[in-house]
């Protein structure tokens, strides 16, 4: 029994590393850039690379950048990093009712994990996703992140021209491979993403709210919206 | 201004809304209405996190955009494997340019 559950502990995490290997993709030219981009600010490598370790918001850390080469103080940095991550209470929300039950020790632990990327590959998975599994998404992703901020600071430059536009399809290419699939099998998943691209398209392009608030308040809509729909549908089937 | 004390700021409150309700709500069970809401939420952020994003991966030129979202779209829906439909779509993105140049 023990060791049954411990391979099964294992294999959970094996298979986490495997799924996160296209955000470790992704990350790498967003990585890059960043370094490069900090170093141009005046960060030294050991801020750079500090902030990647500790903070690992990439939204977040770019706006930073921008605010320090403005001349902007600690304060406004630093409430501006919370505003843009405000989003990610809804995740972990939301993570919280698909993870296993785990001590709040653990819990506490992958928490620093969570991303934009790391939730949907990990809340996109049917059935209750294993601690180890979360860890391993989260370590290949932080991996990813970490070490090429590094060396985009090192070499002070970020991939050829070409590659580096390319690539910065690929997170957004990793959110379609998820959603796709789920989208197939359930109606009702079509109209959560549609009904919240439509907001968050919306609420961007006219300027009504910046990127952070405006991804999370069109979620919540969304996630509010169909599911109120689909208790009142199931309502009326029982009448 | 001391970077290492800004940095260790963002820090504190990137981490606060990445472990309150993961830590708090451990062995709680929420009103069914609320549970639904939540596990509706990565299907309607994918939505929300792919668009307007993916158009304008290169803001002065939106078909580059379309194209991207094309060959994702149509890689996926082939049923392709994420990792496929990631590099399938920067192959695909990568010959786009070389040809239009």
């Amino acid at each position: 029994m023990q060791m049954a559950a411990v391979s099964e502990q294992k294999s959970g995490f094996r298979a986490g590393l495997k799924a996160g290997v296209s955000i470790a993709v992704g990350y790498l030219p967003v990585a890059l850039t960043f370094g490069l981009l900090a170093k141009t600010t005046g960060l030294s490598l050991f801020e750079a690379v500090l902030m990647s370790l500790v903070v690992f918001a990439g939204a977040a850390q770019y706006i930073s950048l921008s605010l320090i080469a403005a001349g902007a103080g600690a304060a406004v940095i630093i409430f501006n990093t919370f505003i843009v991550n405000i989003r990610h209470f809804l995740m972990s929300a939301s993570l919280n009712e698909k993870m296993e039950p785990e001590s709040r020790a653990k819990k506490s632990l992958y928490a620093f994990g969570l991303t934009d990327e790391t939730f949907t590959v990990i809340a996109t998975r049917e059935g209750k996703t294993s601690t180890g599994f979360a860890f391993g998404v989260m370590l290949i992703a932080y991996g990813s992140w970490v070490v090429n901020t590094g060396i985009g600071h090192v070499i002070g430059a970020s991939l050829p021209e070409f590659l580096q536009q390319a690539m910065a399809i690929a997170l957004y290419a990793m959110f379609v491979g998820l959603l796709v699939p789920s989208l197939k099998k359930e109606m009702k998943v079509a109209y959560l993403a549609g009904i919240a691209a439509l907001l968050n398209s919306a609420f961007t392009m006219s300027g009504l709210l910046d990127t952070g608030w405006a991804i999370a308040v069109s979620t919540l809509i969304s996630a509010m919206a169909v599911e109120a729909v689909t208790v009142l549908r199931k309502g009326t089937e029982l009448e | 201004m001391n970077m290492v004390l800004v940095i260790i700021g963002m820090a504190i409150v990137t981490y606060i809304p990445r472990v309150l309700p993961l830590t708090f709500l451990e062995g709680k069970e929420l009103p069914p209405f609320l549970q639904g809401v939540l596990k509706n939420i990565p299907y309607a952020v994918l939505g929300a996190l792919i668009f307007p994003g993916i158009l304008f991966i290169q803001p002065d030129d939106i078909w580059f955009g379309i194209a991207g979202a094309a060959a994702a779209f149509v890689l996926a829906f082939l049923g392709a494997d994420v990792m496929i439909v990631v590099l399938g779509s920067i192959v695909f993105l990568s010959v786009y340019m070389l040809m239009g140049s």
